[in-house]
């Protein structure tokens, strides 16, 4: 049978990195940048992550040795300063030397894959391992840590409490970026830059830094999902590519949720679920049908791309200037 | 110079003086040395052609442009205005002739846009102040309301609500009337003699005579990007005023031939459009346009000029009527449901300038020659294009017309307005049209250049062609056209002899709200005949 | 001159044209600059002088004549694809679903290759083939191509998703062909027969593919340049209101045009299953649909400068392996490099289109900067200060600074 209590935990375990992903990503697109680049942002966040940890964890020796809040920061930090230089990257050349956005996200992606996947491929050979994975548990440990008294509340507990902190953060993050983009002013600047940015300057908004500072918040909350991905999800394992296509999934939830972050929270589980369904459907011998499932969430997104533009409210639109570079004397 | 803005002073509070300002674009001088002073509580009317530097000026005042020399003095204060907000805090506001506002945005969201208050965004209290603002000055518009649900009027107000809710006590307006319909206008013109006598100053660029007499204490004028002088608006008339813009007196003398044998080319009847919002643009529109003539089609902006032509072109969706064209040999057939391509074998050739010039009939990146074949590369029944002719054609108009451009394979981007006008009407008489439509032809055109168009005009008619001439300027309009058919809010008011019609006649036919019933559209059109 | 409390430092405008001289000077500079670093980081990594590192890539490309060939191998799929993209990005239509119309292409031929293979001779079995895989290409591209036209869906996320419908297509073929079964992959197909195998001329497996592909960039450059398909996608992609008012169906361009670039991309698919790879996987495609778009870009949509780019990024990564295989370092190597190059090259672009003045450097400078702006349009633009950051004097031009900083933080703090 279906069996809910086990199958919501690994829904929601599932849906953080793209939680994450989407989040990051919906923020850059308000400012009007298409980031094309977040699966390379995601690995190089993860990664990032990874060598922080593995060096701290190397140079403790043993996990009684390590520091709790260490153990913690150490990954954290590096994965939002890895994840920061990729927006930065992304944003010198798209916003200050006004580059194609769909070629330099691209080219992001391929180097950060690669990035993740040598520096990933280089530690592995470090530690000698047979297997083609580094494991950090200790640190995973650490993060995986959840409320103490989620175990004692059953089912209930399973559900709610069973996650280790960056899932809670993940909704924290989305909920609060729905919140400023909605309620504050600095959102109300932000999506008008990604709307009109001519309107915005002429209102006085300085566009290259709110371009700067949304893609740069946007790509650190990108890399967090891949840091999640690793210590959390996947248990401290870091293997090359096993990260996969989440990043394009992020990219696919931001058109799904229409642009805000608080719908993608509940697109994400739904994400989250899609992904894994097919290892709930029961089709008996036939693997192969395993494989198609997973097409659901791409359908789905294709589905909804299709509505919104055929429905042509404006409201659900894509900022109207996403994708393009603004030159003020251009006119 | 110091010494100059002190003694301005001497005469009412000089709000803004500018001193010696110079802006040059590359080679072209688009401000030379400009000195003009704005005081409180009066309307200055910042008077000249299109292309005499009045929006690179205030341009420079509101921080959009940075001037290469010359001071700015705020209440007799030296300021540097380096970008908008600068602008801001010292109480200039400018409303555009394209408007600033993000479309997705409610009035309110669009009013506080940029403002760097303390504390958390409250809407609420903002809405509240807008609706003060509103009552004090007569302004209608809703806080609330998205602006892709209004109307160009009212995204207008929301402009101006914007620059009063920072504070603007320098309000300048880029043509505003150039969107609104004579109801509009008025109520605008109200609203800023309230404001004028609450003690703002306010600049408005125009170059409508009337309105500059209607609204305006004093008029400055500017030619050629340099300042030319300036008088009070009581001690001045039309005729002085176009004077200084021009810098001569301006008889306009355009040849007008006799028609040979005008017969009708293209009947409308009934002819009905809407726009994809449901705004009724066109409404039942009844006239024919007769080969051998010009008509002249005269109207406020967005009286349903463009509709018109576009539907003629194939390229409106037309909700009713019938728009008949009148073969050589007598038999009707209607070009409605007919596509672009068919309607332009029939021998229709459009040739629109839109405001920014290059948005339709012309591809700005590709060269002359390229934009030649725009109509032609269809010819033939090879799979290839033929370059030859369109190179040809591309040196013959650049020859005939005059076009200032180093080679036929330059970018069409490259060039200045009034040559991508002549490439664009060069090209479409190449294609010896049996009915040529224009609009706007010579807009933002030198004289010179006009009447190269005129003249190119007048030789299609002469050869039989019909014309029609969409035009801005009545006194072109009056002596170009034989007829003149005249718009106002997507119906006929009127249909005139362009040799008898005078331009008031033709003025109050333009602002004849609601036109003339329905039913008697078609008398109308009778008695014109 | 006037006592201005600030004025900007350094304001940009945007080239009017730059000789195709300095223009591709600029690009090489970024190139050779992006290199310098490359050996930077392989010395760094490897310990390698930077001269034995650039010897050693060039081994990995032409070392041998095996790896030359497959070298040429490399380069006539990818520029195949660019070829196939091209059409549509000319359009302005970001096609990014290369990948899947590859992989729909693959799996038509694959399918023929499986279904037909024991019973047509290849002469029958060949042709249906490449008809079934231009067919599929076209088909995956038409999808996202009618949305656009009818309610213009935005085209570049559609086709990014329509990768992932095509990847679990395949894999779910796979698994369905899969030999042995249980084995999850197809294995060589008709590996006795050579069924639906393209034939080895002259003596080379690869020859004929790199003829194909060969002919087709002449074709394309033709039909892009002269045709009047051509003429009317560049008019489309200029300016959608002036195709309409000429008379262009802009509905029909867009369709045509993406089943066009749809099939070349089926077409590719067919070559590596058909001409190369003999099998079927999920990865089939290798990212090349993405690199394929910045070789498209890189070479501003052309095809004949495509050869060039694509020589350019094939090269990088055989030679990137290489040092890879050499040093024992990891595969992924390659990508890092590339990302690097391509960096420069993105970045470089900028020096081609605007141009920076300098106010306060000197007189001199500034009359220098003065006299070449001559056919600027507009200028001075208080705030673009923010723009770049204050660098030294003298530096008018240096096409590299900022990304060449860029790069290599992206590279070494991380």
């Amino acid at each position: 049978m279906f069996d809910i209590v086990a199958f919501i935990p690994r829904m929601v375990a599932q849906s953080i990195p793209l939680m994450f992903g989407s989040t990051g990503e919906t923020i850059t697109q308000k400012s009007g940048n298409l980031n094309l680049g977040i699966p390379g942002v995601m690995y190089v966040g993860a990664i990032s992550g990874v060598i922080g940890a593995f060096l701290y964890e190397r140079a403790c020796g043993s996990a009684d040795a390590m520091n709790g809040a260490l153990t913690i920061l150490i990954p954290l930090c590096a994965c939002l300063l890895g994840s920061l230089l990729m927006g930065l990257l992304y944003c010198v050349l798209t916003v200050t030397l006004r580059a194609n956005q769909n070629v330099t996200g691209l080219a992001m992606t391929t180097f950060g894959v690669g990035f993740g996947n040598f520096f990933g491929g280089s530690l592995i050979k470090l530690t000698g391992a047979d297997v083609p994975s580094i494991a950090l548990s200790a640190t995973s440990n650490a993060f995986r840590t959840s409320l103490p008294f989620g175990q004692s509340l059953g089912a209930f507990g399973k559900i709610f409490f069973s996650y280790g902190f960056l899932a809670y953060f993940a909704i924290i993050v989305s909920l609060a970026a729905a919140y400023v983009l909605r309620r504050t002013r600095v959102g109300l600047h932000l999506r008008a830059v990604g709307e009109s940015p001519a309107t915005a300057d002429a209102a006085g908004i300085n566009i290259t830094k709110y371009k700067y500072f949304a893609t740069c918040l946007g790509c650190m909350i990108a890399g967090l999902g891949g840091l999640y991905y690793v210590m959390d999800y996947a248990n401290g394992v870091w293997s090359n590519d096993a990260f996969g296509d989440r990043g394009w999934l992020a990219i696919a939830l931001v058109i799904f949720t229409i642009w805000r972050p608080d719908i993608g929270v509940l697109s994400s589980f739904l994400f989250g679920g899609l992904y894994i369904l097919y290892l709930y459907i029961p089709t008996g011998m036939n693997l192969a049908v395993k494989e198609l499932y997973k097409m659901l969430p791409y359908i789905v997104t294709i589905i909804v791309l299709i509505i919104t533009s055929m429905r042509n409210k404006r409201e659900n639109q894509p900022p109207a200037s996403l994708g393009q570079s603004y030159f003020r004397e251009e006119r | 110079m110091d010494n100059k803005a002190t003694a301005s002073a001497d005469h009412g509070v000089a709000a803004v003086s500018l001193r010696g300002i110079t802006k040059t674009f590359g080679t072209v001088v688009a401000n030379d040395h400009v000195d003009l002073d704005i005081r409180k509580g009066e309307v200055l009317a910042l008077l000249g052609e299109n292309g005499s530097g009045k929006t690179t000026l205030m341009n420079m005042l509101s921080g959009i442009y940075y001037p290469d020399e010359g001071q700015i003095f705020i209440n007799g204060e030296e300021v540097s205005i380096q970008s908008p907000k600068d602008a801001f805090r010292y109480g200039i506001g400018m409303i555009h002739q394209h408007f600033k506002l993000v479309d997705v945005f409610t009035a309110t969201e669009n009013i506080i846009l940029g403002l760097e208050e303390k504390g958390r965004l409250d809407r609420a209290a903002a809405s509240k102040r807008i609706r003060e603002i509103c009552n004090t000055y007569g302004f209608q518009v809703d806080p609330d309301k998205t602006i892709y649900e209004m109307s160009v009027s009212q995204k207008q107000t929301v402009e101006i609500v914007k620059a009063l809710y920072r504070g603007a006590d320098i309000l300048i307006l880029d043509e505003p009337t150039a969107v609104l319909t004579p109801q509009e206008t008025d109520r605008l013109f109200a609203v800023l003699r309230n404001m004028r006598a609450d003690g703002k100053a306010i600049i408005i660029i125009t170059h409508k005579l009337h309105e500059v007499q209607a609204l305006s204490d004093r008029v400055a004028v500017l030619r050629k990007g340099a300042y030319i002088g300036e008088m009070m608006t009581k001690d001045t008339n039309p005729q002085e005023m176009t004077n200084m813009m021009v810098g001569h007196a301006v008889t306009l003398n355009i040849d007008r031939p006799e028609p040979k044998d005008p017969k009708p080319r293209i009947e409308i009847k009934g002819l009905t459009v809407t726009s994809p919002d449901g705004i009724l643009q066109l409404d039942h529109v009844y006239f024919d346009i007769r080969a051998g003539e010009i008509l002249g089609v005269a109207g406020i902006s967005g009286s349903g000029q463009k509709e018109l032509l576009e539907s003629i072109a194939g390229l409106q969706r037309v909700e009713s009527g019938q728009i008949l064209y009148v073969k050589d040999d007598g038999k009707k057939e209607d070009l409605v449901g007919k596509d672009p391509l068919e309607i332009q074998h029939m021998g229709v050739a459009l040739s629109f300038v839109p405001e920014d010039r290059l948005g339709m009939g012309l591809v700005a990146n590709m060269d002359l020659s390229d934009n030649m074949m725009l109509r032609s590369f269809r010819d033939g029944r090879s799979v290839f294009t033929d370059r030859k002719h369109p190179h040809d054609l591309a040196e013959k108009v650049v020859e005939e017309l005059e076009v200032n451009t180093p080679n036929v394979s330059t970018p069409v981007r490259r060039l200045s307005g009034g040559n991508v006008q002549k490439v664009l009407v060069g090209r479409e008489i190449a294609s010896a049209p049996k009915v040529l439509l224009t609009a706007y032809a010579v807009r933002g055109l030198d004289i010179n250049s006009s009447y190269t168009i005129y003249d190119l005009l007048n030789k299609q008619k002469e050869k039989g062609v019909a014309v029609v001439y969409v035009g801005e300027d009545l006194d072109v309009l009056l002596e170009l056209a034989d007829r003149i058919v005249v718009l106002c809010g997507g119906r006929v008011s009127g249909i005139v002899d362009g040799r008898t019609a005078d331009k008031n006649e033709v003025g109050m036919l333009m602002t004849r709200l609601g036109g003339i019933d329905r039913e008697k559209q078609e008398e109308v059109q009778d008695l014109a005949e | 001159m006037q006592n201005k409390p600030k004025e900007p430092l350094i304001h940009m405008t945007r080239r009017k044209a730059l000789p195709w001289q300095a223009a591709w000077g600029i690009r090489l500079v970024s190139i050779l600059l992006a290199l310098l670093l490359c050996a930077v980081i392989t010395t760094l990594t490897t310990g390698l002088n930077p001269a034995a590192v650039y010897a050693t890539m060039f081994s990995g490309a032409f070392g041998t004549a095996r790896r030359t060939w497959i070298l040429g191998k490399d380069i006539a799929i990818l520029l195949c694809i660019s070829l196939a993209l091209t059409p549509a990005f000319r359009m302005r239509f970001w096609n990014l679903g290369g990948e899947g119309q590859i992989l729909i292409g693959a799996l038509a031929t694959t399918a023929c290759m499986i279904r037909l293979g024991s019973d047509f001779p290849n002469a029958v079995l060949i042709p249906v083939s490449i008809v079934c895989a231009l067919g599929a290409g076209a088909v995956w591209a038409l999808i996202p191509a009618l949305c656009k036209a009818r309610w213009n869906t935005n085209e570049t996320l559609f086709t990014l998703m329509m990768n992932y419908v095509a990847t679990q297509l395949v894999a779910y073929f796979v698994i369905v062909w899969e030999v042995p079964k249980g084995s999850g992959k197809i294995g060589i197909i008709n590996q006795s027969t050579e069924a639906g195998w393209l034939p080895v001329i002259a003596g080379n497996r690869y020859l004929l593919n790199i003829l194909c592909v060969a002919a087709l960039t002449i074709v394309m450059y033709i039909y892009l340049n002269y045709s009047k398909q051509g003429y009317e996608i560049s008019v489309v992609g200029e300016s959608v209101a002036t195709a309409r008012y000429i008379g262009i169906k802009v509905g029909w361009t867009i369709v045509r045009t993406l089943m066009l670039s749809g099939a070349i991309c089926g077409l590719t698919g067919f070559l590596l299953v058909a001409g190369t790879d003999h099998t079927l996987t999920t990865t089939i495609a290798g990212g090349q649909g993405f690199t394929a778009v910045m070789v498209a870009w890189l070479a501003k949509f052309n095809p004949l400068g495509m050869v060039l780019s694509s020589f350019l990024l094939v090269f990088l990564s055989r030679g990137a392996g290489e040092i890879a295989t050499i040093y024992s370092l990891n595969q992924s190597y390659g990508d890092i490099l590339t990302g690097i190059i391509l960096f420069f090259i993105i970045g470089s672009e900028f020096f081609i289109s605007y141009q920076l003045h300098f106010r306060r450097s000197g007189k001199n400078e500034n009359a220098a900067a003065g006299s070449a702006q001559k056919d600027s349009v507009k200028a001075v633009s208080p705030q673009s200060a923010d723009i770049l950051p204050a660098k030294a004097d003298g530096r008018k031009e240096n096409p590299d600074t900022v990304p060449a900083e860029q790069g290599e933080e992206g590279a070494h703090n991380v």
